[in-house]
């Protein structure tokens, strides 16, 4: 079920520069796995050791935060839209 | 002579483009003159953000910054200029905000705001626009404005990208919601790290200026409930929607009454 995920800035530097790519997964946990086999490393820039995604990083599937849908459980379809937002916070 | 509301022949004048607005109109003025707004941090965000503030002519401008005007902030800090090198950030604003517009008060805090005073400098304001440069600063705005109940508007900036949150306290989700807490030392981008470009910063900084009018002229935020995210390298402002967190250390149910640790 590829999905269109969008990559934030600072993470593109793993996706070969692209904004936007394709993972397969029927949740958001195995589209991480996607994501990891397709770009080496990826992984541990979303995630910490325990697997939980950075405090600083918000997933949202179709514009909804995953926190309050299924969290890495939030189940995927075809043309699904996922979003991986970092908190920016340069202001000067 | 006396027009109504108060406004001189002058102000008219001035104000004119805007008060034909359905929206904004003799009343909406005068509630813009009546508000007191603040900005934190005199840079990227604060400059655009602070020049269209004044020249709406909103009553009181309070703009807070700690830090001297450096050459690296001239390519997208418009406010300050070649003459203000190395002169406190919130002097060389308060000099032009003032020459653009003499009817707003500009209040000038060289102070840091952090949990330890961001209530007290606050405290006098309606509406607070964010523009710092760090996420720790944030929150203890964030913390310090849910904790008075003042809207903020607060953005950040980095790379092509910018974010812009509005906070309606006891309404809509807080900063803290989105963004729990600090995160480690370098994991998070700044101007300096990944570079800018001035008009990135112009975008954003016009949106909260945008936002903070639409709150004094009591209109609501249109960008309630989600974070507005803007892609300069693709000409994209998308948006996705924010809730309020239940255990939100700062705005939940269960929250304390004092300043969160970030």
């Amino acid at each position: 079920m590829p999905v269109l995920v969008r990559i934030p800035t600072p993470l593109r530097r793993h996706t070969g520069g692209a904004g936007e790519v394709y993972a397969k997964g029927k949740d958001v946990g195995e589209l991480v796995e996607d994501l990891e086999r397709q770009f080496a490393g990826f992984r541990d820039r979303l995630c910490d050791e325990s697997g939980d995604f950075r405090r600083f990083i918000n997933v949202y599937v179709n514009q909804e935060d995953i926190r309050f849908l299924q969290g890495r459980e939030t189940q995927l379809r075809d043309g699904d839209e996922v979003s991986i937002v970092p908190a920016i916070a340069g202001g000067r | 002579m006396i027009q109504p509301f108060g406004f001189s022949e002058a102000a008219l004048r001035r104000y004119s483009r805007q008060m034909i607005l359905r929206e904004v109109g003799g009343a909406g003025q005068a509630r813009l003159a009546a508000a007191r707004v603040a900005v934190v941090g005199a840079g990227g965000l604060g400059s655009p953000a602070a020049l269209y503030l004044a020249a709406a002519g909103v009553g009181v401008l309070g703009v807070i910054d700690a830090d001297r005007v450096e050459l690296s902030n001239l390519q997208r800090q418009i406010l300050h200029g070649t003459k203000s090198l190395d002169v406190l950030k919130v002097a060389s604003a308060q000099a032009r905000l003032e020459d653009l517009n003499p009817d707003v008060k500009v209040v000038a805090h060289a102070v840091r705001l952090e949990a330890a005073n961001a209530r007290e400098v606050l405290a006098g304001y309606d509406v607070v626009v964010e523009g710092s440069d760090s996420l720790a600063t944030k929150l203890a705005v964030n913390d310090a404005c849910v904790l008075l109940g003042r809207p903020l508007v607060a953005a950040g900036i980095a790379g092509w990208e910018g974010q812009l949150l509005v906070v309606e306290p006891g309404r809509s989700a807080c900063y803290r919601c989105v963004y729990r807490r600090e995160p480690p030392e370098g994991s998070v981008p700044t101007c300096a790290g990944a570079g800018i470009l001035g008009p990135v910063a112009g975008v954003l900084g016009a949106l909260q200026a945008l936002e903070a009018l639409r709150l004094c002229l009591g209109l609501g935020a249109a960008a309630g409930g989600r974070l507005l995210l803007f892609d300069g390298a693709a000409a994209e402002l998308r948006s996705v929607e924010v809730r309020r967190a239940p255990a939100c250390p700062a705005c939940g149910v269960s929250s304390s009454k004092e300043p969160t640790e970030s």
